[in-house]
């Protein structure tokens, strides 16, 4: 156990059956350290106020479960140190851009309906049977989408996204980055089915490249690039259809 | 049915964080940069309309005129910038298996951008 410190933490709180409006509670802990914002939490729920409602799981990084905003930025708490704030007080607070259902709990169904309207599935261009084998790839054409592919849903992205903040019918990051993950991949015939998605007003072109989205992912997506990379070669496949009518691309 | 809160952005939101902040001030320096095109345009059709570029030329040449044009300029640098540190994510290029470094990809539209600019100014006082 590390040395043991004496940590504020301003957690939001919003009981729905007995308020309004939020507030803010404060907890005083010896946090010690080695503690993650998430441990601190876990603290306070275990010992002091068994009330507080927040999500968790795999405490790794891997579930994407524990994102909140920690001093004003989004955060997965699960790899946040509490020793890496220089201020004494922590201020915890729900992701922004989600309706609170209670405390530091959002309601996701927002982001959990669009992430399907993308197709992040494979669509191959036809199904080969099961006894002709795996569908191969090289490393290379695994590298030209792997990044895209490291997304654990935490919704970081969305917080971070002025955008989706100011409009929620934008698609948003994570759900293009994983479009572009797909069209990327040697096996996938499937970007012309998810152009009519990406392509629309929500999609691609309402993205104003703020890039936060980018600097706050846990697993370093780059849902940005992916989304600037959807615009260039959506753009050109309009520009190719202009000047070559009878072509198309897969 | 459980009461959802929702927390509207503020109006101020641009000023909450620097990344913010320095994304609008990129959006805001191309309006500048078209409002000075603009002008510029407009400025250069009056001229030639009324045969006094002499009046032009005057203007030009007053302190104002050149403040104005190092704001202008340092705008539009800014704004270049901005796209510069960006063709990298837009252009992502593969030299076999291996990613280009986008690094040398932001080098390369870079040094592009001064030769150019360097010969067009070349080309405008020659």
């Amino acid at each position: 156990m590390g040395v043991s410190d004496r940590t504020v933490l301003e957690v939001y709180r919003y009981l729905p059956e007995n308020q309004t409006e939020p507030t803010f509670q404060t907890y005083e802990i010896d946090s010690q350290d080695n503690w993650v914002v998430l441990d601190a939490l876990n603290h306070i729920k275990a010992e002091i106020d068994s009330t507080l409602s927040f999500r968790w799981s795999c405490r790794m990084g891997v579930c994407g479960s524990c994102g909140m905003m920690v001093n004003g930025e989004p955060k997965l708490t699960c790899e946040t140190f509490i020793r890496d704030y220089d201020t004494m007080t922590v201020r915890i607070e729900p992701l922004n851009h989600f309706p609170v259902i209670r405390d530091l709990v959002i309601n996701m169904d927002d982001f959990m309906e669009k992430l399907p309207t993308v197709s992040p599935w494979l669509i191959p261009d036809q199904d080969k049977p099961l006894d002709e084998g795996e569908y191969l790839q090289t490393p290379g054409q695994v590298a030209r989408y792997k990044r895209f592919s490291m997304c654990i849903n935490c919704m970081l992205c969305y917080s971070a996204c002025p955008v989706y903040g100011l409009d929620s019918s934008f698609t948003g990051p994570a759900a293009l980055a994983l479009a572009e993950r797909y069209n990327l991949d040697s096996r996938d015939h499937g970007r012309k089915e998810r152009a009519a998605t990406v392509t629309a007003h929500e999609g691609i072109w309402e993205c104003t490249y703020v890039g936060e989205c980018t600097q706050v992912c846990p697993k370093d997506v780059d849902p940005a690039g992916a989304i600037q990379m959807l615009k260039l070669s959506y753009a050109l496949d309009w520009a190719k259809s202009v000047v070559m009518p009878k072509r198309g691309r897969s | 049915m459980t009461r959802e809160l929702t927390k509207p952005l503020p109006r101020n939101w641009w000023l909450k964080k620097a990344a913010y902040f320095r994304f609008m001030m990129r959006e805001l320096t191309s309006v500048a940069v078209l409002a000075y095109t603009l002008l510029i345009v407009w400025t250069l059709g009056s001229a030639a309309n009324s045969g006094g570029f002499s009046t032009l030329y005057a203007f030009l040449s007053t302190s104002l005129s050149v403040s104005l044009h190092v704001v202008i300029l340092a705008l539009a640098l800014y704004h270049t910038g901005t796209w510069i540190a960006l063709t990298p994510k837009v252009m992502v290029l593969w030299r076999d298996d291996e990613r280009v470094d986008p690094d040398f990809i932001a080098g390369v539209t870079g040094i592009s951008f001064l030769m150019i600019t360097g010969a067009t100014i070349w080309l405008v006082l020659m």
